[in-house]
């Protein structure tokens, strides 16, 4: 690269992870600077962690910024295609993953259509047009691909089931309410690529023969929307929709924020304007749906892959995965690791790639994975060299869900882990199921007293046997699954269980009961930041924490400029009396 | 129908539409008082009842007023583990008021929820929809402090 080289083009990422990190300030400044060259917004390209991010395009190449600040000074240093803030792609990501569904996102502006169409956008619904609609059922079901939502359902099945109906109306559905707290894959696609998204269900609509197409977005996801909805604009003044003879209608609907309501038949209750609790299947949606009409449902990440099918046809796309899970798979990464965000990877890839190669996590602070979110489980770190599929870690007690994964370090309790996710669902519970509704709440007040201090051992026991009650209790998936995450870590972490409930102590001190909190005098500069920020007055004037008046909400610990106040082992701590 | 409630017309009146009605209710007034219910029961030709039903149901819909500055801090999982729990002390502590609660003059109010798809910037809180990540104690103090004082 030179100096001589002529900038081209910027890009500039501001879907929601790089506006939060700041970057329409910095878009902001790159315009007024830009002078006559075109600035572009586009997606996000996985790599959340190094937001803002920037691309130069000049005569000579892409050269990326990362963590660009929205000063004058930054921004020259890009103008100058200086060396301060250059972004690489680690070289553990590099090697290790595999873009294909995410292969434009980032790299094209989510809203042009042209720019999706000149990156081979649209050619897989050309390609499906050409074909009869069995035929595109059929490519499905050669690739293997199974429903991205969390089931795992072979989605060329589905769709044969509806294209066999013979239906006045029949309607397709995008799942696209991702309720597991801790995932962004599907917010990533539809902010980034919304135009590949939307192929899909055309695809779809196309060999199902689906007269209307519904798609239920999380209402956390402003930006997705209106991506969505500008998408959904372009293809209607380009009569895209018009397809079985008749021109198609697509209609985003918000959800109203609860979790119950990812779940198929609840989807459909909410869709319809009411309560959205699930019920009994048989019969299933594509029997009887919306308006009891028959209807298909499948998720964001299931359609996204479906333009890949059609374009290189369903055998070449199974020659990526494993025996039962073919293709790629998204997953966000978060927790404690260097590079949190999306990343895409062959099925079968182990999850060591995937957290210490790809996330960069320490290997010397990693106790666990949490997949699958609130129905999920978590996997320790002694069985990281499992590969990511369907089958594998349905067999370890977690599941694979939509592909939320959150590494937990070692400076964390697994007990309120799972104490966290039994709140969650203990509270998304519809209500209708006994087992789930009072079931989940006992189990949750159970481990509220494990964390507490108060739990006896009996309690483990407990545990167990409500989490296998309320599986076998449960109507729908929500309650089938809610005990997952404390019979995995009882499963697993027995251990911190018994630390918790026999010594009384959280060895990861995190649970506030079981902690007290220490200032280390012989490092104490004696500035008084603890004192005056302490909203208890725990802290006397020589320096001395009150455990009986200490709340442990480690302001004291944060405002120390010499982090010599620390979190200690219940009974460690001054109590006064 | 009363006059204020004029945007609902855009609306079709299929009782499908009922959450979408609601919604526009609350993204005009900020929340769904008992006068707004019954606006829209009458607009979908339902009993008050049932909307009250579904509006009870769904974890967006609030019940009072919210403050000028809404405040929602994450507490989705990667969030939580990486201590949203302290974040929403401190701003509890900053504010006087505690998860669901307004403040006195109407400035501020309070909120967690689970996860704003930011979860790589854990933890984040958002104000008014914008959302702020990789935060500390002396960042979210910061944050409060700037809105305080606009
Ligand atoms: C409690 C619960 C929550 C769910 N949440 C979601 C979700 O947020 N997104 C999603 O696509 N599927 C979710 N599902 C799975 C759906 O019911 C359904 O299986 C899926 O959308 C089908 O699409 P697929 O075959 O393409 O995966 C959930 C299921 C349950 C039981
Ligand atoms: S968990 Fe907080 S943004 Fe996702």
């Amino acid at each position: 690269m030179n100096i001589s080289d002529k900038i081209t083009k910027i890009r500039v990422g501001t879907a929601s992870c790089g506006i939060a990190a700041g970057a329409n300030e910095v878009l902001e400044l790159v315009k007024k600077h830009a002078g006559n060259i075109p600035v572009e917004e586009v997606g996000c390209i996985g790599h959340c962690y190094a937001e803002p991010l920037v691309d130069i395009e000049t005569t000579g190449g892409t050269v990326s910024y990362s963590h660009v600040a929205a000063t004058e000074k930054a921004i020259a240093n890009m103008f100058e295609l200086g060396e301060d803030n250059r972004f690489d792609i680690p070289a553990g990501r590099k090697a290790k993953e595999l873009h294909k569904v995410i292969r434009l996102a980032g790299r094209i502006c989510p809203t042009s259509y042209d720019e999706y169409i000149e990156n081979g956008g649209y050619k897989g619904l050309k390609k499906a047009f050409a074909m009869q609609p069995d035929e595109v059922v059929g490519e499905v079901k050669k690739s293997g691909l199974r429903g991205r939502g969390g089931g795992g359902f072979p989605t060329g099945m589905k769709w044969g089931f509806l294209a066999a109906k013979d239906a006045e109306q029949k309607i397709l559905i995008c799942n696209a309410d991702e309720g597991d707290p801790g995932a962004f894959m599907d917010r990533s696609l539809m902010e980034s690529v919304p135009h590949q998204v939307l192929e899909g269900m055309l695809i779809a609509a196309y060999a199902t023969g689906a007269t209307k197409i519904y798609i239920y977005c999380r209402a956390e996801y402003p930006l997705a929307i209106k991506h969505l909805q500008i998408a959904i604009e372009q293809i209607y003044e380009r009569k895209l929709n018009e397809l079985n003879g008749r021109s198609l209608e697509i209609i985003v609907k918000e959800g109203a924020g609860a979790f119950v309501c990812g779940e198929e038949t609840a989807l459909i209750h909410s869709l319809e304007g009411k309560r959205g609790t699930p019920r009994f299947r048989p019969p299933f949606p594509t029997d009887s749906g919306w308006k009891e009409w028959p209807t298909m449902i499948n998720n964001v990440e299931t359609f996204g892959n479906v333009p890949i099918i059609i374009g290189e046809g369903g055998d070449k796309y199974a020659e990526i995965g494993t025996e039962g899970s073919k293709g790629t798979k998204l997953f966000a990464l978060a927790g404690d690791l260097k590079y949190p965000g999306l990343v895409e990877v062959p099925m079968g890839t182990t999850l060591a790639e995937i957290v210490f190669e790809i996330g960069g996590a320490d290997p010397d602070n990693v106790k666990a994975v949490q997949t699958g979110g609130p129905s999920g489980g978590c996997i320790p770190v002694e069985l990281f060299d499992t590969p990511v599929d369907y089958d594998s870690l349905r067999s370890l007690g977690a599941i694979m869900g939509s592909g939320g994964m959150i590494v937990i370090g070692k400076n964390r309790c697994m007990v309120e882990t799972a104490r966290y996710f039994l709140d969650f669902t203990h509270r998304e519970s519809c209500g209708k199921c006994t087992f789930c509704r009072v079931g989940t709440k006992r189990m949750f007040e159970t481990l509220e007293r494990i964390v507490g201090g108060k739990g006896e051992l009996e309690d483990l026991d407990f545990l167990e046997d409500m989490g296998n009650k309320i599986r076998k209790g449960s109507l729908c998936g929500l309650g089938q699954t809610a005990p997952n995450p404390v019979l995995a870590t009882l499963r697993y972490f027995r251990n911190e269980y018994e630390v918790h409930v026999i010594d009384r102590q959280c060895e990861a001190l995190a649970c506030n009961a079981l902690v007290d909190v220490q200032l280390e005098q012989s490092n104490c500069i004696k500035c008084k930041l603890c004192i005056k920020n302490c909203p208890v007055d725990a802290v006397s004037d020589d320096f001395v924490i009150d455990n009986n008046k200490c709340t442990r909400c480690n302001t004291c610990i944060e405002v120390c400029p010499k982090n010599t106040i620390f979190r200690v082992k219940k009974g460690e701590g001054f109590y006064s009396e | 129908m009363q006059e204020s409630y004029g945007y609902l017309n855009k609306i079709d009146k299929d009782p499908s539409n009922l959450i979408k009605g609601l919604q526009a209710v609350q993204a005009t007034e900020g929340y769904v008082s008992d006068v707004s219910i019954i606006a829209v029961a009458d607009y979908f030709s339902l009993p008050a009842v049932e909307v009250e039903g579904v509006l009870s149901f769904y974890a967006q819909f609030k019940r009072t007023k919210p403050g000028e500055y809404h405040i929602c801090v994450c507490d989705g999982t990667a969030c939580h583990i990486k201590g949203s729990t302290l974040i929403l002390d401190w701003v509890s502590t900053e504010l006087g008021i505690t998860d669901g609660e307004t403040d006195e003059n109407g400035l501020f109010s309070l909120e967690t929820v689970a996860c704003l798809g930011c979860c790589s910037l854990a933890p984040v809180l958002s104000i008014n929809g914008k959302v702020y990540g990789n935060l500390d104690r002396k960042g979210t103090v910061k944050i409060l402090k700037e809105y305080r004082n606009k």
